[in-house]
């Protein structure tokens, strides 16, 4: 069994591997939730039958082929913060890190695969890819949905399919997923426009954790709203379908930003630069801002594509639990502030100041 | 006043919550505010923190008169209507009045058509041969082949029969 240490010395595989379209797509999710016949709900159950229904699960997940040397705990042998790195990473949600006796999380070493033991549901199983591979991250799940379907009763009807506590997850219980970095729209003001887009054709947009949050680091993410009457590779292959269209226009408002607006771009690619390799002191919502920035501009290759990477693991390891956990201790608000800004200085050593001129004088020539 | 859950700081944050329609209450000190993650209301369940110090929620059972319940979990309409939530599985063979409206608002659509668990396979296939043979029905009906009708409907109530006889969808086990 894999020790939490373990876990947190490990960065998720997808945090550092890439994927198709990773340039704008930072991740694809999928999400499974499931019930077991004959238990109340997780939300309704009394606490014994919280922990029998965890008792027939947490041995039964513990047991696929898939979590072999898995990280598996009750959320009560959790502490507070060990439970916010897990939602910093993605791997728990925040309901979930709120929750005390009968409730557990299993994860694979890769961290690809989550497995959420009494969240709103008996089961809520996440898969986790790089890029934009949602069918490859469903696949992932369907089959250890397949596995578990064997050792543990469903609750399921054939005409409302698989039942879960709240109906808007009715059906394929399928929630997925895309994390994307939008900087151009946003910057070139399309971003309203894309968000009400997706809305009209049935797609949620929320901000970087989840329903509620506020999009930081001009990431957003998009997911099917509705579960029931499409099969699961319909609602991914129509989520994907509009993924692409959003990456297009992302392209597209990058490209008419250098082509319109040069000057402001090198203004702020370069503040953002200037900013995080020399600030001492730096709050969290100012650091994604700029680390987005700065992703934009090795995108657009005024940094070198290596540091990509290092600006994927930043996002995560400057969240307020990653840094009280290399702290080793609790930190106020004011220390984290002056961690985090020394934990980016270190990381972006390397980082040479950004070069605009093989881009702007390309640019030029294509003007006369 | 001391703080409610390590008892020996003075509690400076005061947190009320409305939990099952009864204001409950609780008082911590700064550093088990922050420990509880009280700062940040969206992820904090006042209900999950009392049961976690042992506390369980008393869910005092006060049906209102013509209020349906579900024989199985006690989760009424009522539940239904402040949660958003239902208690358990057989909740929607309960509270089916009204839901098939409620499932086209959300979902445009009211039936599903993704994965099947194996188990189920068999009564899945003979659902969608009713449906099959409803729609032929109809069809019939509709462009006067009453020969052809007679056939289908006796074709459907044999049908309707041998699922009869199939173990019921939600009860689930073999």
């Amino acid at each position: 069994m894999m020790r939490f240490s373990t876990l947190l010395k490990k960065p998720a595989e997808w945090m550092r591997s890439t994927g198709p379209d990773h340039d704008i797509v930072m991740t694809s999710r999928v999400r499974l939730a499931r019930n077991l016949v004959d238990h109340p709900f997780p939300g309704w159950a009394r606490k014994e039958e919280r922990l029998a229904v965890m008792g027939e699960i947490k041995p039964a997940v513990e047991e696929l082929s898939e979590m072999k040397e898995a990280f598996s705990e009750e959320m009560t042998n959790l502490s507070a913060i060990e439970k916010q790195v897990l939602v910093e990473r993605h791997l728990v949600s925040r309901e979930h890190a709120a929750k005390g006796p009968g409730c557990a999380t299993v994860m694979n070493r890769k961290q690809t695969i989550s497995i959420m033991v009494n969240e709103e549901d008996h089961l809520r199983m996440q898969s986790i890819q790089p890029g934009l591979q949602l069918l490859r991250a469903y696949k992932a799940l369907d089959s250890i949905d397949t596995e578990l379907e064997s050792q543990l009763a469903y609750a399921f009807d054939t005409r409302y399919g698989y039942l879960t506590a709240c109906p808007t997850n009715l059906g394929t219980g399928m929630r997925a997923s895309a994390m994307l970095h939008l900087p151009g729209l946003v910057l070139s003001d399309q971003i309203n426009q894309t968000i009400q887009g997706a809305n009209k054709i049935g797609l949620a947009v929320r901000g970087l954790y989840g329903e509620g949050t506020e999009a930081l680091a001009n990431l957003f993410q998009i997911s099917n709203q509705t579960t029931l009457g499409r099969s699961e590779e319909a609602i991914i292959e129509n989520l994907d379908r509009v993924i692409r269209q959003i990456i297009e226009n992302e392209q597209n408002a990058r490209l008419k930003l250098l082509e319109d607006r040069p000057t402001m771009l090198q203004d702020q690619i370069g503040r953002a630069y200037a900013i995080l390799t020399h600030a001492h002191i730096i709050p969290s919502k100012e650091a994604l801002n700029l680390l987005s920035l700065i992703r934009l501009g090795s995108d657009l290759g005024v940094f070198e594509e290596e540091d990509r990477e290092i600006i994927n693991v930043l996002l995560t390891e400057i969240q307020p639990a990653h840094l009280q956990i290399e702290a080793k201790r609790k930190l106020d608000a004011e220390e984290r502030d002056v961690l985090r800004a020394e934990i980016i200085r270190r990381n972006l050593k390397g980082l040479t100041a950004p070069d605009f001129g093989d881009i702007l004088s390309n640019r030029d020539t294509d003007d006369e | 006043m001391k703080c409610d859950v390590c008892q020996s700081e003075d509690a400076t944050v005061y947190f009320s919550q409305l939990i099952e329609g009864k204001l409950k209450k609780v008082n911590l000190c700064k550093s088990c505010a922050e420990e509880k993650g009280v700062t940040d209301p969206t992820g904090f369940a006042l209900a999950d923190m009392l049961q976690g110090m042992g506390e369980e929620t008393v869910t005092e059972k006060r049906t209102a008169p013509g209020d349906r319940v579900c024989d199985e979990c006690g989760f009424t309409q009522s539940d239904f209507k402040k949660t958003g939530r239902f208690g358990c599985a057989h909740c929607y063979e309960v509270f089916a009045e009204g839901l098939e409206n409620l499932l086209e608002a959300m979902h445009k659509k009211t039936e599903h058509c993704g994965k099947v668990p194996k188990r189920y396979e068999a009564t899945r296939a003979r659902r969608e041969r009713l449906n099959d043979l409803k729609g032929k029905l109809q069809e019939a009906v509709a462009s006067e082949d009453y020969e052809e009708a007679a056939r289908l409907r006796d074709e459907i109530s044999k049908a309707e029969a041998e699922s009869e006889e199939a173990p019921s969808a939600s009860a689930g086990e073999d």
